[in-house]
């Protein structure tokens, strides 16, 4: 059944040839209903995919290079676009398919009306083929196709609404700073292939004798560039913030659940390289740590409710980073598993909060939303308390895995990681605090005419159509439950293990008793309760403590401004200057100056400046440049 | 070499074109204005689609394996003076002659030219007849000849038809271009001196010629004159500036020819005579070439950045994308200089898209400011959409056809000279900004009053962009057919200029070929095995003649189980 596996990025690309041709005719809301069933295909084709694999013995009869033809080929370069079938890319497929197709079913109610409604599920389904490439490609090259291909729908999706400034400048930023980190994977590619003469991945892991370990620190480090890039890591995260200009369920799908992980996903593909680089190891593992500090102390003081989960999303990501580092790369894949659901869930509840609202992304003219939308806020609280960490969620067991391994390896990360952890439950307790209790601060947001037709002031929230109805109940049923992918008392009952073929040996399995086990479970649960405990009871009193939103936090550490005046500024007055003084005035300038010498030397030939004579000339400076020439090389021979 | 006996296919790809304008130029002058302009827009339109065909024929009855010139015709001409109307073609440039053949009928028809139609339309097909010959003349006089014949026209159709400032930039284009040819023409004649000189026969064959002794202050001296004309040409920095006033100042036909096809003259140039002939020189002297290019690179994009001008935005991005050829020419790697060549092709199709674009933006809105420009993809998505997929390509995005040359001109350089490929590399992420921030003030945002009310493409403008964005998407995607008919011209090229200079590629670049041209001696001489060097490592290769398939099929096995580097090449060989 393995042979069906091509089928899995090939029903997407079918679906946005069809919409991206056929979409305006087909309208709303078929277009969606089209782009949503290509996707649900692609599941169908992962599961089956899933269910061949499991009835393979372990091990290397789980790893199927599925062909298709020679792409490049030039000398000692040969690249296929092949697939390469394994527990790990499998894993990757099932969660993305399954998540995509949710959020585009919710995108069917979300989008309706829009006036490019078919685009829309265009792009999305352009999107999931790029990511499948992404995850399924059997080598470095095509895997960047997939990495570039998720970047530019991502530029299209952020800037979708492409009339307002922001959006558009988002989309711009965000294709920017991918653009920039990816610098670091086609000089990765370069050197993998100078090193190795392959890029295949099974061909690149049996061949890493030939590198020397400080290539393979350099190579794993520029790959790690790359994934700062696209998953919004110190320094390069700031474009993920803006990215929240795009629809919701754009942010839900690819700035939370799927494209952002892809450089989680990169570093797990490429971990027979990492395990043997020390140095890499602790680079990525401690920027890991740092960025999920970081982004969980930012998002404690943002105000847009989409700004806050996009903050969140930098630092589960940074968690995740965390993990990879520390060699606990099914701890990673947990993580990012049960992260697609629940953060796909809070946004999917932040899209249908905002939907209810008439677009109003503040937290603050927010307030009170259990009672008006009971749905948004059971599917929203669960969200909640899976990524807060509270036992026995999916977010408590994927966390705690990777706190586990953390703390026997790095102490200083895990207290950092655990720290972090204290923040999380926080900030989203914030948030829910301001959102689904309180006061009733959005009246006015309701009473403004511009939103509804109605305009009435006595318009209260109302709750979304089932299509969006439905993603949400399915996505707080996997973020509750999610945990049963790895629980760790089960080893029988553990999908999540046949992961371990594809790391091996350099998966890190630490030797822990029972007891620190016990221990460690206990304080992340109590450490979780500990943020909640903190942050309800404040928030849901008042909306405002200045002193808890400093500037600083708000924005973001100033990291724009400081980018906009070290890099942006400069750059664009050295632009101004090369243009207008160095190519204008001193390059063409001299062109010129040659030019006008020659016409005031030949001024007496400006007057006979008719076609015939200039042709004439033509022939006689022919003439005498022959004769100059057979003089010159008679003299020189 | 082979001759072709059967039909003289290059002789006529020349004279086609030339003798269309002859007939454009007759078309009866007692016609109707209207009545004569749909005449010689169909003489026009038949010469460049006839040539087309033939260009089309040409590919497919070409075949790759030797890498050698073929259907080559040679004829005596000027016997005395040594000059022989000699004709070829081989993989380097095919496809230069295909991407010339597709982009002549779709510039004439895009520029729907008022005034003196004959005159255009026999200008362009004039343009069309030297740009062939250019590609296939393998007698320097000959080139030489063509050459300069591709300057009256362009001139001419400038300076006819151009926009407010014409005059000015035909004249600093003809000028400039023409001292370039200058050096060209001194080399040509030097070259052909010395060579008479060595063996008595005065000859400007370039067969010929690349058999002549050259010590290297000579091969030096004849590179910068050859390569200073080219550089020109193409233009690479900081030879560039009469470029973007003629490109911004042409009609759409001129800027999609000039940006196009000629500035491809100039990079072929380098490839075809430059490597061939003084190949010392050019391993001398290829860290400079390689700087330049890399500047250039840079350098254009940094200018395209600040520009609020469309169609200057694109001639710097040219610029860029000429650095890229360099760099990749003179890697002088397998992949390098096959990039290089395949990005020749790219970008004239490239540059066709956006120039044509940038005009039908002009027909719709009078102006190509960015400034005065707002929020077109709202009233003209498809127009919009054209443009990104020219954009998209430009900037190098995988699947478009941009990518793959890109791809292979740095990593080509990275085997080679890494740290050039590294700051050129980095030279990818400059086109993303120009180009994001151009898209965005002349696409993005409300639509301005002007801007709100203009029509999307007609059915007419879609037919002449439909084939250029077909044929980035299929070489993005599929580009082996091209691929496979570069890469034997360009090993032979690279093999000689090795040969001459004592240097070598990486062996990565050129595993495969290595091993089949080693296995292929071994099996002549009737080995049943032999060692093959690949990296440091000796790997014991097994031969054996498969029984059923011709003498030149080899079915291969690595004994040696230890030699990964051997087994994955020929792994990937046997799976061929």
């Amino acid at each position: 059944m393995l042979h069906f596996a091509y089928l899995m990025p090939l029903l997407p690309l079918a679906g946005f040839v069809v919409l991206a041709t056929r979409g305006r005719r087909l309208g709303d809301p078929l277009a969606g209903w089209i782009g949503t069933l290509s996707v649900t295909g692609s599941f169908v084709a992962a599961s089956v995919t899933y269910a061949a694999m499991l009835q393979r013995p372990a091990g290397a009869r789980r790893e199927v290079v599925q062909g298709w033809f020679n792409w490049i080929g030039v000398g000692g370069f040969q690249v296929k676009a092949a697939l390469l079938v394994d527990p790990l890319s499998v894993t990757m497929v099932l969660f993305v398919t399954s998540v995509s197709a949710l959020i585009h079913l919710y995108s069917i109610g979300y989008m309706r009306g829009d006036a490019d409604y078919p685009k829309f599920f265009a792009y999305m389904n352009l999107f999931v083929t790029s990511m499948l490439l992404l995850v399924l490609g059997d080598n470095l090259l095509l895997t960047f196709v997939g990495w570039e291909g998720v970047g530019v729908c991502s530029y299209w999706l952020v800037s979708f609404w492409f009339e307002r400034d922001t959006a558009a400048s988002a989309g711009q930023k965000a294709f920017l700073y991918n653009r920039l980190a990816d610098v670091g994977f086609l000089v990765a590619i370069f050197l993998v292939f100078s090193k190795t003469g392959t890029l295949d991945y099974l061909g690149v892991f049996s061949h890493l004798h030939a590198i020397t370990p400080g290539t393979r620190t350099a190579i794993v480090l520029l790959l790690f560039a790359a994934a700062c890039g696209k998953s919004a890591q110190i320094p390069l995260f700031p474009w993920l913030a803006d990215a929240m200009e795009g629809p919701t369920p754009v942010s839900a799908l690819i700035h939370a659940a799927t494209m952002v992980t892809a450089g989680v996903y990169l570093m797990c593909r490429i971990s027979p390289l990492l395990a043997l680089s020390h140095p890499a190891q602790i680079v990525v593992g401690s920027v890991g740590a740092v960025t999920a500090f970081v982004a969980a102390l930012i998002g404690c003081a943002q105000q847009d409710i989409k700004k806050v989960l996009a903050y969140s999303t930098v630092s589960q990501l940074g968690y995740m980073f965390l993990a990879v580092g520390t060699g606990a790369y099914e701890a990673a894949i947990f993580l990012m598993v049960a992260h697609a659901f629940f953060k796909g869930l809070l946004f999917l509840g932040a899209g249908s909060v905002i939907h209810g609202l008439h677009d109003e992304q503040d937290l603050k003219r927010m307030g009170n939303l259990r009672r008006y939308m009971k749905l948004s806020f059971f599917t929203f609280a669960i969200g909640w308390l899976a990524i807060a960490g509270i036992p026995p969620l999916s977010g408590f067991w994927a966390k705690g895995d990777i706190l586990t391994n953390a703390f026997a390896r790095y102490p200083v990360l895990w207290a950092i990681g655990l720290l972090t952890a204290a923040l999380t439950a926080y900030y989203m307790s914030r948030l829910m605090a301001l959102a689904f209790f309180g006061d009733e601060r959005w009246r006015e947001v309701l009473a403004r005419p511009a939103g509804g037709a109605e305009g009435a002031g006595g318009m209260v929230p109302h709750e979304a159509p089932w299509v969006m109805a439905i993603p949400l109940v399915v996505l707080s049923v996997l973020a509750f439950f999610g945990g049963v992918l790895s629980l760790p008392w089960h080893p029988a009952w553990d999908p999540l293990q046949w992961l371990g073929p594809v790391f091996g040996s350099n998966l890190y399995s630490p030797v822990q008793s029972v007891g620190t086990k016990w221990a460690l479970a206990i304080v992340d649960a109590v450490v979780a309760l500990a943020g909640l405990g903190v942050a309800l009871p404040l928030w849901v009193r008042r909306s405002e403590w200045p002193a808890l939103e400093p500037p600083a936090l708000r924005r973001a550490l100033y990291l724009d401004d400081v980018y906009d005046a070290v890099l942006g500024r400069p750059a664009e007055a050295f632009a101004r200057f090369t243009a207008v003084v160095v190519d204008n005035k001193v390059i063409d300038g001299a062109v010129n100056g040659a030019g006008r010498v020659v016409r005031v030397a030949g001024g007496a030939l400006r007057r006979i400046q008719t076609g015939f004579v200039r042709q004439y000339a033509l022939g006689i400076v022919l003439g005498a440049v022959v004769l100059l020439a057979w003089m010159a090389s008679r003299a020189l021979s | 070499m082979t001759h072709d006996p059967v039909f003289p296919f290059l002789t006529v790809l020349v004279l086609l074109p030339a003798g269309a304008a002859v007939v454009a130029v007759l078309v009866p002058r007692n016609l109707s204005e209207r009545a004569a302009r749909l005449a010689v827009e169909g003489v026009g339109l038949a010469g460049t689609l006839a040539t087309l065909a033939l260009a089309v024929t040409v590919a497919i009855r070409y075949k790759a394996a030797g890498g050698g010139y073929r259907m080559v015709s040679r004829h005596e001409w000027a016997s005395s003076l040594g000059i022989s109307w000699h004709l070829g073609v081989d993989g380097i440039s095919l496809f230069l002659i295909l991407m010339a053949a597709v982009l002549f009928p779709l510039a004439l028809v895009s520029s729907r030219v008022r005034h003196q139609p004959r005159a255009f339309v026999g200008w362009v097909l004039l343009l069309e007849a030297g740009c062939m010959g250019s590609f296939v003349a393998l007698d320097l006089v000959l080139f030489f000849l063509f050459f300069e014949l591709t300057l009256v026209p362009v001139y001419f159709v400038v300076a006819g038809w151009g926009f407010a400032h014409r005059a000015y930039a035909a004249i600093k284009f003809f000028v400039y271009t023409f001292l370039g040819s200058a050096f060209l023409l001194v080399g040509i004649v030097a070259l052909a001196f010395i060579h008479e000189h060595q063996t008595g026969r005065l000859t400007f064959d370039l067969v010929d010629l690349s058999a002549t002794h050259l010590g290297l202050a000579s091969q030096v001296l004849l590179f910068l004159a050859f390569t200073a004309s080219f550089a020109v040409k193409a233009p690479i920095f900081p030879f560039h500036t009469w470029s973007p006033d003629a490109y911004a100042e042409s009609p759409v036909a001129g800027s999609v020819i000039l940006a196009g096809v000629m500035a491809k003259m100039g990079t072929y140039g380098i490839v075809r005579f430059d490597l061939t002939l003084f190949p010392r020189a050019v391993v001398e002297l290829a860290p400079l070439l390689l700087t330049l290019g890399v500047i250039g690179i840079v350098y254009g994009a940094v200018v395209a950045a600040a520009t609020r001008d469309l169609k200057r935005l694109v001639a710097y991005s040219s610029l860029a994308q000429l650095g890229f050829i360099v760099l990749g020419t003179f890697a002088l790697s397998t992949q390098g200089l096959s990039g290089s060549i395949l990005q020749m092709v790219n970008h004239g199709l490239i540059v066709a898209v956006l120039f044509i674009v940038i005009g039908f933006i002009h027909d719709r809105r009078g102006t190509w400011q960015t400034s005065e420009l707002r929020g077109l993809q709202r009233p003209a998505p498809v127009l919009a959409a054209v443009f990104t997929v020219g954009m998209m390509a430009s900037i190098g995005l995988p699947g478009l056809n941009g990518f793959v040359g890109e791809l292979l001109i740095l990593l080509g350089t990275f085997l080679t000279h890494r740290w050039w490929a590294v700051v050129a590399t980095a030279g990818v992420v400059l086109s993303a900004i120009y180009l994001l921030w151009a898209y965005q003030q002349a696409f993005h945002h409300e639509p301005d009053p002007k801007s709100a009310s203009i029509r999307d493409l007609s059915w007419r403008e879609g037919v002449v962009v439909a084939p250029l964005v077909v044929i980035i998407f299929f070489l993005g995607i599929y580009p082996k057919p091209v691929l496979d008919r570069i890469t034997p011209s360009v090993n032979l090229l690279v093999h000689r200029v090795e040969i001459a200079t004592l240097t070598h590629q990486p062996s990565v670049a050129s595993a495969h070929a290595a091993i089949r041209d080693v296995a292929a001696t071994g099996v002549r001489d009737g080995r049943s095995s032999m060692t093959v060097a690949l990296g440091s490592r000796p790997c014991t290769v097994g031969l054996a003649k498969a029984p059923t398939v011709s003498r030149t099929e080899l079915r291969l096995t690595c004994r040696m189980a230890s030699d990964r580097d051997g087994r994955s090449a020929l792994s990937r060989m046997a799976s061929r």
